[in-house]
């Protein structure tokens, strides 16, 4: 089935709107066919993962749509790049990668791109409106926008979301369509583990079932705690985006496109209903970690998906004023950055021995200082990917727990 | 030599072994782009060398940056020699579509029909030509 094309897609293809729109376009037309789409459609903004220099692959592309004078034509906000340039002494990995990660990110600036650097964009003003079709990289801020926000956009990887910025065109498919935004597996909490008071672990590990499970169905979940933030929401979604590829997620009674199951699933049977006990969501946290309790730890990795200010106020008071024993890095945006500044916060986590880490994120890039050993986190996305990018062992935990175990020098976990 | 119809996803020209995958591959933090090497340690074949050869794997997963991974293994010649799915997956699609834009490389990217999945991954060599939209697999038993 080919594709239609609107008469300025055609003059976009043709080079009317310049070569790099051209080759944008000549791009993003093969993958709109690929998955099976008929059109493509206007989109009001985009976020761009391609930052994180992977390798000369990324950087040749952007360089190359910089040399043929391209620019953005939607409002498009940056994903986390390779380095922190609010502190880029903080690098410490090859210089080849300092420099093609540095670069990276400036080029991306030169095509017009809004310099946020987060991988959380929904946290930014660019938060998109409900109902609004964007094209989203990043796995974890396309599923918050979908899930959360009622915005639309599929799960678009580096280039394409580039090619739809430079032609400000989608692929109308996947999660822009109604149709496709129906739950088809449901998930339904039958208990929770009574020693768990925050909503946090529960939120994590019914992601990473979620995952496991759904591969990219969109699946609706039943019974999460009431006591659940956006914050959890967003660590949810992370990790249901990193075990699996689950692009949209329900919460009924929660989350905008599900105010009730029925509402979830458009009125249709879902093909599969799974049961969740307590031990279900026990057994998940504990199979996050490959450290054991009392492991020495090297140091605490927060905010990923990057720190939002309401984690932070729940972060300082945990923190108070002593001095923690382990390392602790927490990633987040300049835009929270400022937040922090403004509140004091900056020098009280500083003086308690925490590094902040800004435009990018720990498991990404080399920015910590000792590498051997266990590392502890309270994000189900960290725990799943460190492993294998850092080679490092991990503990799960609460971030109370992260806390005490940095204060002890050792995890520490109360559950 | 049996001979199946299937869609093309990327193109191009690929004739290796299959290397089938138990379960989906996030290339983003899960393969080595410099090794070729499955680094995924939750993966069942963790540490597996997919260079080479085939892929043949149901789906695409994870995170979003699999497109440059795949080009850069691609650039390095490390990569798979083509891709079978039954899935589409745009990130992978677009990784061999850039590739092959930069560097003249050609990973083709083919989605094959769910019946024809059992033989696929039984066979001992696959032929891929992805040249037009109707792609066509060649399975050999030896």
């Amino acid at each position: 089935m080919a594709v239609s094309l609107t008469t300025q897609d055609r003059a976009m293809l043709d080079g009317a709107h310049g070569p790099a729109a051209q080759l944008a376009m000549r791009v993003l037309l093969p993958v709109a066919k690929s998955v099976g789409a008929d059109g493509l459609i206007d989109i009001e903004q985009a976020h761009a993962g391609s930052c994180i220099y992977l390798g000369q692959a990324n950087l040749d592309f952007a360089e190359h749509l910089v040399s043929l004078g391209g620019r953005v034509r939607v409002p498009t906000t940056l994903n986390v790049g390779t380095m922190d340039m609010i502190h880029p002494e903080l690098f410490n990995g090859p210089d080849e990668i300092r420099a093609g990660g540095t670069r990276l990110m400036k080029a991306h600036e030169e095509l017009g791109c809004v310099p946020t650097f987060t991988c959380a964009p929904y946290l930014t003003i660019y938060r998109p409106r409900f109902g609004a079709q964007i094209a989203w990289s990043e796995s974890n801020a396309a599923s918050f926008a979908n899930s959360v926000i009622g915005a639309r956009t599929e799960r678009y990887g580096d280039f394409v979301d580039m090619c739809c910025a430079m032609t400000g065109r989608a692929p109308y498919y996947g999660l822009h369509v109604t149709e496709n935004r129906r739950a088809r597996v449901v998930f339904e909490i039958e208990s929770l583990p009574p020693e768990w008071a925050a909503a946090d672990l529960a939120c994590v590990a019914i992601g990473h079932i979620a995952g496991k499970r759904c591969g990219n169905t969109v699946p609706a979940i039943v019974g999460l705690p009431s006591a659940a933030t956006e914050d959890d929401l967003k660590a949810l979604g992370a990790t249901a985006a990193s075990s699996g590829a689950v692009g949209m997620f329900h919460v009924v009674s929660r989350t905008p496109e599900a105010p009730s199951l029925d509402a979830a699933l458009q009125g249709e049977a879902p093909e599969e209903t799974v049961h969740v006990t307590a031990d279900d969501l026990r057994a998940t946290v504990r199979n996050l970690s490959t450290a054991a309790d009392g492991s020495p730890l090297t140091a605490v990795c927060l905010g990923t998906p990057h720190f939002s200010i309401g984690e932070f106020s729940r972060l300082v008071p945990l923190i108070g004023d002593t001095r923690l024993t382990s390392e602790m890095y927490v990633n987040t945006s300049r835009s929270t950055l400022e937040q922090l500044d403004a509140r004091g916060w900056t020098r009280q986590l500083e003086a308690a021995g925490v590094t902040l880490v800004i435009d990018t994120c720990t498991y990404v890039t080399t920015v910590m200082r000792d590498m051997s050993g266990t590392m502890m986190t309270n994000s189900g996305k960290w725990a799943y990917y460190a492993p294998g990018n850092l080679n490092v062992d991990v503990a799960f935990g609460s971030l109370a727990d992260c806390v005490a175990s940095a204060r002890a020098g050792r995890v520490a976990r109360r559950a | 030599m049996t001979a199946l119809a299937a869609t093309t996803l990327a193109p191009g020209r690929a004739d290796a072994a299959p290397v089938v995958l138990a379960e989906p591959l996030s290339f983003c933090g899960g393969l080595d782009a410099v090794t070729g090497r499955v680094i995924d340690r939750w993966h069942p074949q963790h540490g597996l060398f997919i260079a080479g050869g085939i892929l043949v794997m149901e789906s695409g997963r994870g995170s979003s940056g699999g497109g440059p991974v795949l080009a850069e293994a691609i650039r390095l010649g490390v990569a798979p020699l083509g891709i079978v799915l039954m899935r589409p997956d745009p990130i992978l699609t677009v990784g061999a579509l850039v590739a092959g834009q930069l560097y003249g490389r050609h990973c083709p990217i083919v989605l094959a029909e769910a019946r024809d999945w059992p033989r696929i991954t039984m066979a001992k060599r696959l032929v891929l030509d992805a040249e037009a939209d109707v792609a066509r697999i060649e399975l050999f038993d030896a």
